[in-house]
């Protein structure tokens, strides 16, 4: 790839225009995310990885949240070489982010210093800090779980009185809502508490891996590192078990494509003993591994499976399909770890001095210890965590609407977490007074504002990157998460150039060369749009996802790098897959036929 | 065939018979012992040579006239040359060399008559051996017996070409220690046929196997007639991670009387890929093998027969290039394990 004349850049961001009419809900983003003209020197990439819609004002906490989270543990736990925080801006509700890297030698230097004392201890440490990590997100969820109901009776309860509680309802709604950001928060620390060293370790045998072979394929490294048994495949597991229980227990023709969820269980409950055992089962699949949302735990709207059981049961008709034609449809766990050990063996005979076999098993064995927990933490952060902390914050729309703050209960998203503890504060307050709030006649011309002002930006398509290009991308964190590099930088930019290319480059994620119509499915919603034989172009997509590769014969994503999940997925289902192209969505046209090469990362528009 | 100086069939002879048999030959001959599917035939040694030219010598002297050429005198080595080459085109056979080809010849072709290739198999064992064999000739499609004993009688000849003496000449080789091999094999009627690497030429990453294939016979690929199909597969998994299709305008077919010709691919087969994915699996399979067999990488040519699956090997040498260019160590091991992390946290070494 040509290196581009270094004067080559993106649209600065003092170049990006407000999209007229919706400058009061860009205006409701907290002032810290608004760009200012100091922002045009820097470098910014739109994190269309985790937020490929534009973003609720409410939803923008996990933002907020992840970042100083993300930044704590680079720039002042572990104290990264290289780079500090990520800082961030929103535009049209796009987020746009920015890496602080350190490039003064003595400073670096420094940081080394503290890094061994602290990432090594980590690293020598791993096995217990990780089961400590385990046991403390347990204890975040439960004390989630058991936050109370929220509650203003008409008088305090008798018993409260009698027992001289001396604290009134109200200030349990600021107690709980306080409690439920604080332990959001708390979460996104616990979350990066060892990703990027995680991700680092894998990093480094990736590297190696790259610099002996270098023809290997991202994804052979991928499938050497990964584990057998992460957390994240379980959803999808328990599904192909309940698909093959179903069978099993003879009530397979209750399962019918077309018809809902309820229907469905309502059927099976009429079915006597095996429809109740086969209900039975699904009670045990679903707590915990139902509380799998169907994006990547970002949006408030990404329901849990547990919520909203449409997206598991759509499922269903087809793996039971698939089991009564004779598939086992179990995860060959003893072979895929055999597998694993056969790929790691050839590959180390290949090497060629006794030195690199050393070194190699050094750096695989570390990359074992370690991943684990970069492939498990999502169900436990992301998901889990997520889907209670955003039901708890539904419970305060609930509540707000019954009392006239909001046309419905989804409203409170429409507000800012700034915002919303305000509106409580104005609920408590009228409930002491005795007299009326004054959110009803506040909040749902806000609420219809910024729904529409939301309607308004998913319709523009927003820059991949902005401002000036930097020579490298030495920032790990970037590098890692974002599998944003020199060279897609320069596809993208390559791209903006030369539009009638019928190309569109990005990772080499699974192998494999396809042709199938393209469905272009931008938001999870469109799902359904889905058919068999069709290849799949969306932004991102995410492990709850699986079952529906089992419909397309191929993915396409915007964003992403090898270790993403539509990549893991994809590799899992067998399907070729290019991810991380920037622009597929807005350059490939809904129905377009398409050929996916996926061991190339090249999606070639053929009419 | 008994055990004669004359013949030998691939099953009787190796790497270690290459002093008479030729790198070609033992290549064959060593193939065929590891079980590789290789065209059956048979190797006309360097003792058949010495027998015709100590007949030749009887007349008139060979090598002494060659150690006398300087090597710098373009004109007299070309006069020299095209004498001996003359000489050698009549001079009848020895009738114990000409009755041992016979017999194997019958033998390889049952009476059908061939086809055959007849293809000199060079005795130099040293680096300079690929541009040496590089002046050496192949005949395919050879059909019958009159004309393999016409062949096997050039490729002694082409010993003798004015390159090849030039060649002896600068570098003062001693004649006596001159001598040719015949190869002498069944002809594969090749649907598609090329080469194929256990070591990336590319990059020298030993991870994959890459395959070159076009229509036709490879005499195509080989003398870069035409851009090749390109695939690379990792050697542990099978994965393709590159397929380069290439618009092949010609092929080599056979001319039913003899010897081969170029012609045009018909339109709809110029963008198609010429192997299945299951023959590129079979392929690397077989590289493995031989790669595994000869203990380093090779450079193979292959080729699959018209009208079945069947794959079979031409030839198999060590790659050069790479190998003589072994470098250090990618990583070393570290005394603390977790060092090696500083290579993505430490910033740009």
């Amino acid at each position: 790839m040509n290196t581009p004349a270094p004067t080559q850049r993106f649209p600065l961001p003092s170049s990006l225009r407000v999209i007229p009419g919706t400058e009061r809900a860009q205006a409701a983003y907290p002032y810290l995310t608004q760009f200012t003209e100091a922002d045009d020197d820097r470098f910014w990439f739109y994190n269309s990885m985790h937020f490929p819609e534009p973003m609720c004002a409410f939803d923008m906490v996990t933002a907020e949240a992840a970042y100083c989270a993300l930044g704590s543990a680079n720039t002042r736990v572990h104290s990264l070489p290289t780079t500090l925080g990520i800082d961030h801006r929103i535009i049209n509700g796009r987020v746009y982010i920015g890496g602080n890297a350190v490039t003064d030698p003595a400073e670096i230097a420094r940081r080394t210093a503290e890094f061994q004392k602290r990432a090594f201890y980590y690293y020598a440490n791993w096995e217990t800090l990780h089961a400590q990590w385990h046991e403390k997100m347990m204890t975040l969820i439960r004390a989630a779980q058991a936050l109370p109901k929220l509650e203003l009776p008409d008088f305090e309860p008798l018993e409260h009185v009698h027992a001289g509680r001396g604290v009134a309802s109200n200030h349990y709604l600021l107690d709980t809502y306080q409690k439920t950001l604080e332990g959001y928060f708390r979460m996104w620390h616990h979350h990066f508490e060892f990703l990027l060293l995680g991700y680092g370790a894998y990093l480094t045998f990736f590297a190696f891996c790259k610099k002996a072979f270098p023809e290997i394929t991202d994804q052979t490294i991928a499938r050497m590192v990964a584990g057998i048994e992460a957390e994240i495949f379980r959803p999808d597991d328990e599904l192909r078990r309940l698909a093959r229980r179903a069978v099993e227990l003879g009530v397979d023709a209750k399962f019918e494509t077309l018809r809902s969820a309820e229907e469905t269980i309502t059927a099976l409950q009429q079915s006597g003993a095996a429809g109740q055992a086969w209900l039975d089962d699904l009670e045990a699949s679903r707590h915990p591994w139902f509380n799998i949302n169907v994006g990547d735990g970002f949006y408030h709207y990404h329901r849990a499976w547990n919520d909203d059981l449409s997206m598991p049961f759509a499922c269903l008709p087809e793996y039971i399909k698939r089991v009564k034609s004779g598939e086992s449809l179990e995860r060959p766990i003893e072979r895929l770890r055999a597998e694993r050990t056969e790929l790691i063996e050839g590959y180390r005979e290949l090497l060629n001095t006794d030195e690199d076999r050393a070194a190699y098993d050094q750096m695989i064995t570390l990359a074992h210890r370690v991943f684990p927990y970069v492939e498990g933490h999502k169900f436990y952060c992301e998901h889990w965590y997520t889907n209670l902390f955003f039901n708890k914050i539904r419970e305060f729309g609930a509540l707000l609407a019954a009392h006239g703050f909001f046309p419905d209960t989804e409203a409170v998203f429409h507000l800012t977490h700034y915002e919303l503890e305000m509106a409580i504060v104005d609920l408590m307050s009228s409930w002491s007074n005795g007299s009326a709030p004054r959110g009803p006649a506040h909040w749902p011309g806000i609420v219809k504002e910024r729904r529409a002002a939301l309607q308004e930006w998913a319709k523009h398509v927003t820059p991949p990157a902005l401002g000036p290009v930097p020579d490298v991308i030495d920032d790990p964190a970037i590098v890692m998460l974002w599998g944003i590099t020199r060279e897609n930088l320069n596809a993208w930019l390559a791209a903006d150039s030369g539009a009638d290319s019928n190309e569109v480059r990005g990772f080499a994620a699974s192998s494999g060369v396809v042709e199938g119509p393209a469905r272009i499915v931008k938001s999870v919603k469109e799902i359904a749009r889905l058919q068999q034989g069709d290849i799949l172009v969306c932004q991102i997509t995410n492990p709850t996802w699986a079952p529906i590769f089992q419909t397309i014969v191929a993915a396409v994503s915007d964003i992403g790098g090898s270790m993403s999940h539509a990549a893991i997925v994809a590799r899992e289902y067998g399907l070729p897959a290019v991810v991380g192209t920037g622009n597929a969505t807005a350059r490939i046209k809904d129905g377009q036929r398409i050929r996916v090469d996926g061991g190339r990362g090249v999606v070639t528009i053929l009419g | 065939m008994a055990v004669s100086e004359v013949a030998a069939w691939f099953a009787d002879i190796g790497l270690e018979d290459r002093p008479e048999v030729g790198g070609k030959g033992g290549s064959l001959g060593e193939l065929q012992r590891a079980g590789i599917a290789v065209p059956p035939g048979f190797v006309i040694k360097t003792g058949a040579f010495r027998r015709f030219i100590e007949a030749l010598e009887r007349d008139a002297p060979v090598r002494s006239d060659i150690e006398a050429l300087t090597g710098s005198d373009l004109s007299a080595t070309v006069a020299r040359c095209n004498e001996i080459r003359a000489r050698i085109e009549s001079e009848a056979f020895p009738p114990a060399v000409l009755e041992e080809l016979t017999s194997a010849y019958s033998a390889l072709c049952r009476g059908s008559g061939g086809p055959v290739a007849v293809r000199s198999s060079a005795t130099s064992e040293d680096a300079v051996d690929a541009s040496f064999a590089g002046l050496q000739d192949t005949y395919l499609w050879v059909t019958d017996l009159n004309q393999t004993v016409q062949r096997v009688r050039s490729c002694w000849a082409s010993l003798y070409s004015p390159e090849s003496v030039t060649y002896r000449r600068r570098r003062g080789l001693p004649e006596e220690a001159v001598a040719m091999a015949v190869v002498v094999q069944k002809m594969v009627d090749a649907r598609t046929a090329g080469v194929m690497f256990t070591r990336s030429p590319l990059t020298g990453d030993r991870s994959v196997v890459t395959v070159e294939g076009s229509w036709g016979l490879g005499s195509a690929v080989v003398g870069g007639e035409v851009t090749p199909d390109r695939w690379v597969l990792a050697k542990i998994t099978g994965e393709i991670s590159v397929r380069n299709l290439s618009d092949k305008l010609i092929k080599h077919v056979p001319v039913p009387g003899g010897g081969t010709q170029s012609v045009s691919v018909p339109e709809d087969l110029r963008r198609a890929p010429c192997l299945s994915d299951a023959e590129l699996q079979a392929l690397r399979t077989i590289a493995r093998q031989v790669e595994r067999h000869y203990g380093r990488a090779q450079d193979i040519e292959w080729a699959v027969e018209r009208g079945t699956d069947n794959l079979f090997l031409l030839q198999s040498r060590p790659e050069t290039v790479w190998s003589a260019k072994e470098s250090a160590p990618v990583a070393r091991p570290a005394a603390d394990p977790l060092l090696h992390i500083m290579s993505i946290f430490g910033g740009k070494q």
